[in-house]
């Protein structure tokens, strides 16, 4: 895969993750043609079509466009079930995910697609997996805190 | 589940995005992020120094803020300090930010890859797996020259967890796809394979993906992986679907492992171990089996998953093209899919269906899908499964159906959506020509493509109307009548009028003879449109018109007067007051016979790759920019005299390469067939090299290594190379070649796209062979592989292979090394099989290697006593092999002795009695045995015969090299 971009029906971008390299520009004007070939799509249209030397996988959730650009030899129907596991990702971590949650927690959206897939490919497709690792991180941070000052409190009493 | 922004929530940052969600104009929001900007600024300037949380929220600040389309231009300092935090959530958040906002400041990478050795070396998974994400979003240079060498110890180690495994899989994958060079599995690498065996199926999952990479590029080495992924397929294939817990997906077991197992297969030929391969078929059969059972579960999730399998199945069926049985079950499961109510369904089906028209063993079954994929060209509501219709009609189309499909695109082109219409001429008109039986046929299809969508019919089209019409005498005075025809409508398509002005200027005294078409009825049509064209077609009909004072000199006087007015003459346009003046001049002072000289009917075309074809591939082709540059550049060609000339010069261009002109019987010129055996009788006197270029003159072709394809012409001896176009419809199973029995370089393939050389060397019983991939077009090829492989018992034979770069830039020249053994005697010869993406299209190659068993010859010289004393040895009847036979090539004595010497053998002098007798003395080496060899050839100039006897220590040698050797003679 070489990126996935999320828009909602107006067109605004809510999360991009690009897997090959490319300057911020090029990024931008992909992003500018894409929406807009996307949205222009009537509801029944089929998920895949060509742009440029790419196939772009889509699906609508909602007020929310998920849309995968992958190469030649790739299976659009597996990326198709990608963008829904993803989707089930957030929606089981936020419980029952609106746009609005990846909005306000742009960050975490991120952190849950990392465990998912990296550098383009599926990294762990079990749901049980990748909410687990989130889960863990999410509680991480509290122990580190209290391991950090009892670190602190050894210090001083043998200092 | 945790309740999301709990203990980290940033308060500040909510309230920033819903202020900007607030904003009413763009204005607002900008008013409102430089505000920010600002603030954060003086924060990160001011004395006082932050704490760790409010740095956090500030840089998430920035991120939000960077993530809606704004610059940001300060924050990297603080995001690294982030880096160094030991708060989870706030070094998760650095490394969000630097993955987001990379920034080559080369002080600030040192610093990152600080952190990130660091986090590396905590052993605490969760910060590994963070610095391993941090590097794959990233990938840039300095990172893999940071960390390459250390991932792949972390991958294999014993004691990494599972999620440090698959984060350091991908990693790494993503390291090698932007620096090969720096990526080096070296001893790693059959433990990397071995992962496929892993217990835990998401280890699995992530490193399929690596070496499914480096697979492609390195075949041979992970070679083992095929048999792992086979059994591995097998568990999963025959598994129940709660089998595998939560990597079953809507009763699907591990649909995406599964996937990516049948893509990992598709970097292989079939497995040559029957075990293997008798374990793959049955999984592939299971696949099919299974599309036919009824759904487990009505979600299409269900459906996608299990058809996201089967399509992979089928891609692999395709890539192996050697199971008929399959080939026709594929392609009837995908009829099935054609009329499926799944939109999506249909389009993976058209497009799937297309590779399939190009296999010998589906073409037919695909052909019998033709009306339902008319049907769908009609009533299908999205034009991207319509444009899959339109593209599965062309690679289905051949001689028996091209009537029918050409007609049904050119009925689409009448409703066919704006954006496919260009390509859609394209290819009508490239049909047209390919299959075209009677060329008025042709030429009624190409004016009723101008008819329907004449903005569409781009010069390149008319252009080559125009050729054919020229070239071909029978078709001249349809032409001329069809054109009359059509220029009748009372709006006409200007690419009409210019066909019409040509064609009439040249063969319009062929349908002079009727009163309805006399000269100047012919002549007012043309002049009736003139007012109405640009200035370019209005040069070409003034052309036509002092064409016409030559074909008719009753129109002289009419044509004058047109030439004379003051708008011809005095025209505003340099170019045609030029053209009026030097016309009207030269009708009226040439005499009859000069103006019959300068006037004279167009000389034919010489037959050059069609421009149409070479435009199709220019726009297919990733490079498609250059063909508005292409346009422009012909836009000035359309004169009568130049215009065509320069129409096929333009063409020649866009042909990129064709310095190579074929004589082509086939209008397209796209197999360069040469006429057959015609170089061969006038070589005269050559050393080794007999077939190549090398004339007399420089008899040992001394190849240098830059530069090799420069140095060689084309094959010039027959037609029978050693090609195989897959996508073809010629005969498909390998016609061997005899071109290399006798000599070590040439060129082994060439065709409009790629030319591939070869040069090979040989010592004992090894050799070394260079292939030379050119690429002939200007655009480059995407995802090139080469695979050999040595069908049945060949694998005596051993071949390594080195790697090919993905992409062949345009014009470029690659070079690939094989190193070979031979084991032991052989006689079928090493498959190379070269799959690349031209434009849109998947270009299949399968080509034999000219390695023959008398590549491994020792010459052995020996006097005339010993000579026979050996061939009285070999005396059994089975060591000897003999034939009789025509000769196909010149007798000549250098010939024939270069030929010999080609072999590898000892040409021995003063042996046989009869001195026009040729004997010959070697020893093949191979690594099991040494075969003795000695040859006798004997001329019969008179009856232009030969008889040639082997005698060999081994009689299958024997056999094989009379079988090789006759064909040279």
């Amino acid at each position: 895969m070489q990126f996935m971009l999320l828009f909602s029906r107006q067109g605004k971008l809510r999360l991009q993750k690009w897997y090959v390299p490319l300057s911020d520009k090029e990024k931008k004007k992909i992003t500018r043609e894409l929406v807009q070939t996307v949205l222009a799509r009537k509801p029944k249209m089929c998920s895949f079509l060509e742009w440029r030397d790419l196939k772009i996988v889509y699906k609508r959730y909602a007020s929310l466009y998920f849309c995968c650009a992958i190469e030649d030899q790739d299976n659009e129907l597996i990326t198709l079930e990608i963008i829904h596991r993803y989707v089930e990702l957030l929606d089981k971590y936020f419980g029952s995910v609106c746009e609005l949650d990846i909005i306000f927690n742009f960050e975490k959206a991120y952190f849950i697609l990392d465990e998912f897939l990296l550098g383009g490919e599926a990294q762990e497709t079990s749901k049980k997996n990748v909410l687990k690792a989130i889960e863990q991180a999410d509680l991480l941070q509290e122990s580190l805190v209290v391991f950090h000052s009892v670190c602190f409190f050894l210090i001083l009493i043998f200092s | 589940m945790p309740a999301v922004s709990k203990g980290d929530g940033m308060r500040g940052l909510a309230v920033f995005i819903s202020d900007i969600r607030n904003c009413k104009s763009k204005e607002a929001e900008i008013k409102r992020i430089n505000k920010e900007l600002a603030n954060i600024r003086s924060k990160f300037k001011g004395d006082k120094a932050l704490d760790g949380y409010s740095k956090k929220k500030y840089v998430c600040k920035l991120l939000f803020i960077f993530l809606l389309g704004h610059d940001i231009d300060f924050g990297h300092m603080e995001a690294v300090n982030l880096l160094s935090s030991n708060k989870y959530t706030e070094k998760q958040i650095g490394y969000l930010f630097i993955s987001v906002l990379v920034n080559s400041n080369s002080e600030l990478i040192r610093l990152i890859n600080n952190a990130i050795k660091n986090d590396l070396s905590s052993r605490n998974p969760t910060f590994m797996c963070l610095a391993l994400h941090c590097i794959a979003n990233v990938g840039s240079r300095e990172m893999a020259e940071a960390f390459a060498s250390e991932i792949p110890r972390i991958l294999v180690a014993g004691d990494t967890m599972d999620s440090v495994k698959q984060s350091a899989a991908l990693c790494l994958l993503r390291l090698y796809k932007t620096s090969p060079d720096l990526v080096l599995m070296g001893e790693w690498t059959s433990r990397v394979v071995h992962l496929l065996n892993d217990q835990h199926m998401g280890v699995v999952t992530a490193a399929i993906s690596l070496i499914t990479c480096l697979s492609m590029k390195n075949p041979d080495e992970f070679k083992t992986c095929v048999s792992l992924a086979v059994s591995r397929l097998s568990r999963i294939v025959s598994s129940a679907s709660t089998d595998l817990q939560d990597y079953t997906y809507y009763f699907v077991p591990a649909p995406w492992l599964s996937c990516k197992l049948l893509r990992l297969l598709q970097c292989y030929p079939p497995p040559e171990d029957g075990a293997v391969k008798g374990r793959l078929v049955e999984c592939l059969e299971t696949i099919l089996n299974k599309a036919q059972e009824p759904p487990k579960s009505k979600k299409v999730q269900h459906s996608n998953a299990k058809n996201a399998i089967l399509f992979e199945a089928i891609s692999l069926i395709i890539h192996y093209d050697s199971e008929p049985n399959l080939l026709v079950r594929a392609c009837n499961q995908l009829g099935q899919f054609l009329q499926h109510r799944e939109t999506n369904l249909r389009y993976l089906a058209l497009e799937s269906m297309c590779t399939l028209a190009s296999s010998e063993f589906s073409h037919e079954a695909v052909k019998t899908h033709i009306e339902t994929v008319i049907n769908a060209l009609k009533t299908e509501r999205d034009v991207s499964v319509r444009q899959r219709a339109a593209d599965l009609l062309y690679a289905m189309c051949d001689r028996s159906n091209a009537k029918q499909i050409v007609a049904e695109m050119l009925s689409y082109l009448e409703t066919a959506d704006y954006s496919i219409r260009e390509e859609m001429v394209l290819k009508v008109a490239i049909l047209a020509e390919k299959y075209a039986v009677d060329y008025s046929w042709y030429v009624d299809t190409i004016l009723n493509l101008i008819r329907i969508a004449g903005d569409y019919v781009s010069e390149e089209v008319w252009y080559r109307v125009i050729q054919i019409v020229i070239n071909r005498d029978d078709v001249q005075g349809y032409a001329a009548k069809t054109v009359f025809e059509a220029l009748q409508a009372p709006a006409c398509h200007e690419n009409m009028v210019k066909v019409g002005g040509y064609i009439l200027g040249e063969f319009g005294n062929l349908i002079a003879g009727d009163p309805r078409s006399s000269p100047l009825v012919q002549f007012n049509l043309l002049h009736s449109k003139f007012h109405l064209c640009s200035v370019p077609t209005r040069a070409l009909l003034l052309s036509a018109y002092i064409k016409f004072i030559n074909l008719f000199p009753e129109t002289k006087a009419t044509i004058q007067e047109v030439l004379r007015c003051d708008s011809q003459i005095r025209n505003s346009d340099v170019e045609l007051q030029q053209r009026a003046v030097e016309y009207l001049k030269l009708s009226s002072i040439a005499s009859t016979d000069v103006l019959a000289t300068v006037l004279e009917e167009m000389p034919p075309f010489p037959e050059r790759e069609s421009s149409i074809l070479a435009k199709l591939k220019k726009k297919k082709g990733p490079g498609a920019v250059s063909v508005t540059e292409l346009e422009d550049s012909k836009r000035e060609g359309g004169e009568l005299n130049g215009g065509g000339d320069r129409g096929s010069d333009t063409a020649a261009m866009a042909a990129s390469n064709a310095s190579t002109p074929s004589p082509s019987a086939d209008l397209l010129g796209i197999r360069s067939a040469a006429p057959i055996g015609a170089a061969p009788a006038s070589a005269g006197s050559l050393l080794v090299d007999v077939f190549s270029e090398a004339g007399p003159a420089a008899p040992s072709a001394a190849v240098s290594d830059d530069g090799f394809l420069r140095d060689l012409e084309q094959p010039t001896e027959t037609s029978d190379s050693l090609l195989v176009e897959g996508s073809g419809d010629s005969d498909p199973k390998f016609p061997v070649s005899h071109r290399f029995v006798c000599k070590n370089n040439g060129v082994l393939f060439e065709n409009q796209l790629l030319q591939i050389g070869i040069k090979s060397e040989y010592r004992q019983n090894l050799g070394r062979m260079y292939l030379f991939f050119g690429n002939k077009t200007s655009v480059q090829f995407a995802s090139f592989t080469t695979t050999v492989s040595c069908p049945g018992e060949l694998q005596s034979h051993i071949l390594l292979t080195k790697p090919v770069e993905p992409l062949v830039e345009g014009g470029a020249q690659i070079q690939q090394v094989l190193n070979i053994e031979c084991l032991t005697d052989f006689s079928e010869a090493p498959l190379l099989n070269i799959k690349f993406r031209y434009g849109g299209a998947l270009q299949n190659l399968t080509l034999k290697l000219p390695v023959t068993i008398n590549k491994f010859f020792q010459p052995t010289e020996m006097a005339s006593h010993d000579f026979f004393q050996r061939w009285k040895q070999l005396s059994q009847p089975q060591q000897e092999a003999q034939k009789i036979f025509k000769a196909n090539h010149s007798m000549d004595t250098e010939v024939l002795k270069a030929k010999l010497l080609g072999l590898g053998t000892a040409l021995l002098d003063n042996v046989d009695p009869n001195p026009e007798n040729y004997v010959c003395a070697g020893v093949i080496q191979t690594k099991s045995q040494q075969v003795g060899c000695l040859l006798r050839l004997e001329p019969n100039a008179q009856a232009q015969m030969y008889r040639l006897t082997l005698r060999c220590s081994k009689d299958s040698v024997s056999k094989r090299l009379c079988e090789l050797l006759a064909e040279q003679f």
